[in-house]
């Protein structure tokens, strides 16, 4: 088990240093001075020059990216152009926020698109299996940022029950996380379903049958438990789609998280920010995925002993 | 009598070819989601393409005097905030989003498929990096990529592609890495390689045919998802600029409007939604014709 | 006890049908068997001929739709078909239990052997969890996996296959059933572990007083465990024998051609004396052939083989036979 974990950490540095080049030579791609850019159209020359001193512009690649490795490990990623904030500190206020978000949508895709698939699988070809996936197929078809555009032309403009945007009380997160879950509760019932058709036509299903056990068992702890392999997988991978989609949702409801930042910053050329909430993004990913790793080594005895 | 019996052999072989052709269109048309997800398709295809005729007039020139009108007989899904038909516009923006989709699939198809194939083949050091840089694309899983990726290149019609195109590169590779790995154990590629058939023969004639039902599979949902994608991108007004006509960013300009003009934002909605079934549809009816397993 | 002397397992009509989109597949048509008690009753066929689908019929274990049973299946006076779904499970692993051909796929990866041993008794005797793990324990020395104790508590992957078929044959064992289907249990194991565990199964069956059905296509099984004999050809029985008789003088064409194909040690292989195949191959379930299903590969066929099924008729020695030639030498 032990190995198992160290093999897994191991495993996150290649794409730990994939990340640092992207954000290096993100900004040597843009056209002009990398200094001009990180400084922002605002910027005054003097301010130019500190930056370029700061990072070691004047001096080689090689040495700037080691420059760059020794501030990425600090989290020292500069100044915001906008605000001249700390960059860490512009994205660390933001996270909280994007992470509720995420949290109760993920919570609530398991919750309703684990159940939906099963039930989907164990009665197929039936009004239910029809309806869950037919439900499903336009949750993956549906555009999110409409979804919630749609949602709150019902339920904030026509109903008047919830507020439209904004961050405040429990009331303000239904909409947003009710949007934010919607396609990756289609997207788990789908994956559950399929997974669970397999499992549920597989050897050990029908010995489980055969030795007279009850058809609630045999779904659950024979046919699921084995299906709960690829679903964790699935939900893990999913958490990157529901990053994506947190950019379009806060967007959508004014919903003050990393991906508003990230967006505000494109539309405001603020490099240092958006190299920061990329930087967040991506160790995000890698912490959710290995997460999933864990889970699945502890439900899965091959994993855990090999 | 070695000879003959090869003969047979090949004849048998192209008739259960045939037959399977014969079932999968005979599954393929009993899908009835399938069948819709095609005529769908087809609709907007012909939509895209006999725009000028469906709609005579300019989609972007503006006329203040007709501003949010709501759906009437004349404007049947009213006007947006410049005065403009948001039918007419619908109309053109099947065209931008098409463009887009295919741009998008081009690239990630083109760039993608060779790289999966070599990785899967050849293995080694190839191998190895393709896949570090695969892992690293995917730990900003598809719209952030493309996010990402405007960021450096800029807004607008060729950039939204290319970005949205680079996010599926990876998941391309993946796919037929994957699709050849297996391939490649099995008994007709070993014999290709033992009587000394050259490996780009092997990777054109034997491997690339056999992962051509996944790739095609995988590509009409990566059509969906890329129109799901620039209209994103659009939306959040970082995509297509105005005026061209383009479904998420007419949704992005009509969000401002959506307590006193809702159908500004609702018609674009629905188009990006029938466009993304459509190709989800037609991916799911793909799968299940194609898959090999009984299934009833 | 009035029932004691009757056969415990009585098939009779037994119709196992599949609805396919391409047409109605008859995987078992009309068949008729008896199992008496303490027997071993040999299943034989090649793949497909519907031996499986027979014994999955049994059980109910068959998914309906698409499958449909019809007929009778009497176990010891009832009629498993009119069970409820309790009623059927209550049979299932407790009188009736099976034993399947695959060990790699047949127990599940992510349960412990211990837990999947235990649930059937659980679920079948009054036994605390503490009680059902103890008689696991038991269950798995008798099938003899060394130290059992620590094996209960692995997972299935961290056995061979022959350890995990005997687990599988414990599991089986486990509630003391009347009946046991093995399907194909040793084809899938290296030809030593298969006689360990024939061996096996012959000695716990007298110590279970178990009747088994063997179904197999391997007929030097047969010859070693079985003491009557079915033989199945494209969903029918076409021959049912004691063993000696049957191997001594197979009436059946196909029976014949099955002896054929097997190498005697000891028997000359020159220029006569070859080893006989059955040419041709089984008949596609959609398209019968009219009249003896068997006609196509018959290399006795006659005009009325290929216009009507052959009557089942009885012969000496509880013999039965579906073939026109004896029906032919009855007449006369």
């Amino acid at each position: 088990m032990l190995q198992y974990v160290i093999k897994r950490l191991l495993s996150t540095v290649p794409v730990l240093i994939g990340i640092s080049l992207l954000l290096f030579f993100m900004l040597r791609m843009l056209p002009g001075d990398p200094a001009q850019v990180l400084a922002g159209q605002m910027a005054t020359q003097e301010d130019i020059e500190r930056i370029r001193h700061q990072l070691g512009l004047d001096r080689p690649v090689y040495v700037q990216y080691v420059l760059f490795l020794g501030r990425l490990a600090k989290f020292d990623l500069g100044r915001s152009a906008r605000t001249q904030n700390p960059v860490i500190q512009e994205v660390w206020a933001r996270l909280p926020n994007t992470m509720l978000l995420a949290g109760v949508a993920i919570t609530l895709a398991c919750l309703f698109g684990i159940p939906a698939g099963i039930i989907s699988a164990v009665r197929p070809y039936t009004w239910l299996d029809y309806l869950v996936t037919s439900t499903a197929l336009f949750g993956i078809s549906m555009p999110v940022f409409w979804l919630g555009l749609m949602l709150v032309v019902i339920f904030s403009v026509m109903l008047q029950w919830l507020p439209a945007g904004g961050m405040g009380s429990w009331k303000h997160v239904i909409l947003p996380s009710v949007t934010l879950a919607a396609f990756v509760v289609a997207f788990i019932a789908r994956m559950t379903r399929s997974t669970m058709m397999e499992t549920l036509s597989q050897d050990y299903t029908t010995t489980a049958r055969s030795k007279g056990l009850q058809e609630s068992v045999v779904i659950i702890k024979h046919a699921l438990k084995n299906a709960l392999i690829p679903i964790i997988t699935v939900v893990g991978l999913q958490f990157g789609m529901l990053l994506g989609g947190a950019v379009l949702t806060e967007t959508v409801f004014a919903w003050p998280g990393l991906g508003r930042l990230i967006v505000d910053s494109i539309l405001a050329r603020d490099y240092p920010v958006i190299q920061g909430a990329i930087l967040i993004f991506g160790l995000l990913y890698i912490l959710v995925n290995l997460i999933v790793d864990l889970i699945y080594a502890w439900v899965d005895p091959r994993i855990r002993y090999d | 009598m070695t000879e003959t019996t090869q003969a047979t052999d090949t004849r048998t072989q192209g008739r259960s070819a045939d037959r399977r052709m014969g079932r999968f269109w005979s599954k393929l048309k009993r899908n009835k989601a399938a069948m819709l997800g095609g005529l769908l398709l087809l609709l907007y295809i012909v939509t895209a393409l006999l725009a000028p005729v469906l709609y005579p007039g300019n989609p972007s020139a503006p006329n203040l005097m007709k501003s949010l009108e709501p759906p009437s007989l004349k404007e049947p899904l009213g006007t947006d905030e410049l005065g403009r038909s948001i039918l007419g516009r619908i109309i053109y923006g099947s065209r931008v989003s098409l463009l887009i989709a295919l741009g998008a699939v081009s690239v990630g198809l083109l760039l993608g498929v060779p790289l999966g194939l070599v990785s899967g083949y050849y293995g080694g050091k190839s191998d190895f990096m393709i896949q570090r840089v695969t892992d690293t694309m995917l730990a900003f899983p598809g719209f952030l990529l493309a996010l990402a990726l405007v960021a450096v290149l800029g807004v607008g019609l060729k950039n939204a592609m290319i970005s949205v195109g680079i996010g599926m590169i990876p998941l391309y590779i993946r796919l037929v890495r994957g699709c050849v790995l297996s391939v490649r154990e099995e008994v007709y590629v070993e014999a290709a390689k033992a009587v000394g058939t050259r490996d780009r023969v092997i990777l054109f004639r034997h491997i690339l045919p056999n992962v051509m039902v996944p790739i095609t599979v995988q590509t009409s949902l990566m059509m969906g998802m890329a129109i799901l994608f620039a209209a994103g991108l659009g939306f959040l007004g970082i995509g297509v600029q105005p005026p061209t006509p383009e479904w998420g960013t007419m949704l992005g300009s009509g969000r401002a409007y959506i307590f006193n003009a809702p159908h500004v934002a609702t018609f674009p909605g629905i188009a990006i939604f029938l466009a993304v079934l459509s190709f989800n549809l037609l991916g799911d009816g793909l799968r299940d014709a194609l898959d090999p397993r009984f299934k009833l | 006890m009035s029932e004691q002397s009757g056969p415990l397992l009585t098939i009779r009509g037994l119709r196992t049908r599949f609805h396919t989109y391409e047409g109605v597949v008859n995987a078992v048509d009309g068949l008729d068997i008896e199992v008496f008690r303490g027997e071993t009753l040999g299943l034989v066929g090649e793949s497909g001929c519907g031996k499986s689908v027979t014994a999955l019929s049994i059980l109910r274990l068959l998914p309906c739709p698409p499958a449909e049973i019809q007929g009778q299946i009497l176990f010891d006076g009832t009629n498993l078909l009119d069970l409820d779904r309790e009623g059927i499970r209550n049979i299932r692993g407790g009188d009736i239990s099976m034993i399947f051909q695959e060990p790699m796929t047949s127990l599940n990866p992510v349960l412990t052997i211990g837990e999947q041993i235990s649930e059937t008794l659980r679920r079948h005797k009054d036994m605390t969890r503490r009680e059902a793990w103890r008689r696991c324990v038991e269950m798995l020395q008798l099938v003899q996996i060394p130290g059992p104790k620590s094996r209960s508590r692995e997972y299935p992957h961290k056995l061979s296959g022959g350890m995990r078929q005997r687990a599988m044959i414990a599991m089986a064992l486990s509630c003391n059933p009347k009946l046991l289907l093995a399907d194909e249990p040793t084809t899938a194991l290296d030809v030593t572990i298969q006689a360990q565990i024939m061996t096996l199964m012959a000695r716990l069956k007298e110590e279970f007083e178990a009747s088994i059905v063997l179904i197999t296509h391997d007929l030097g099984i047969i010859a070693e465990m079985a003491s009557r004999v079915v033989v199945m050809y494209a969903g029918k029985m076409v021959e049912e024998a004691p063993v000696k008789e049957l191997f001594k003088d197979p009436r059946h064409p196909y029976t014949q051609g099955l002896l054929g194909s097997i190498p005697v040690i000891g028997r000359k292989f020159d220029g006569g004396q070859r080893l006989q195949e059955i040419p041709g191959i089984v008949p596609n379930p959609l398209e019968m052939p009219l009249g003896c299903r068997f006609n196509p590969r018959c290399p006795r066929t006659m005009p009325i083989c290929h216009q009507q099924e052959p009557p089942v008729v009885r012969l000496a020695d509880h013999r039965r036979v579906s073939c026109w030639l004896e029906a032919n030498k009855r007449d006369d």
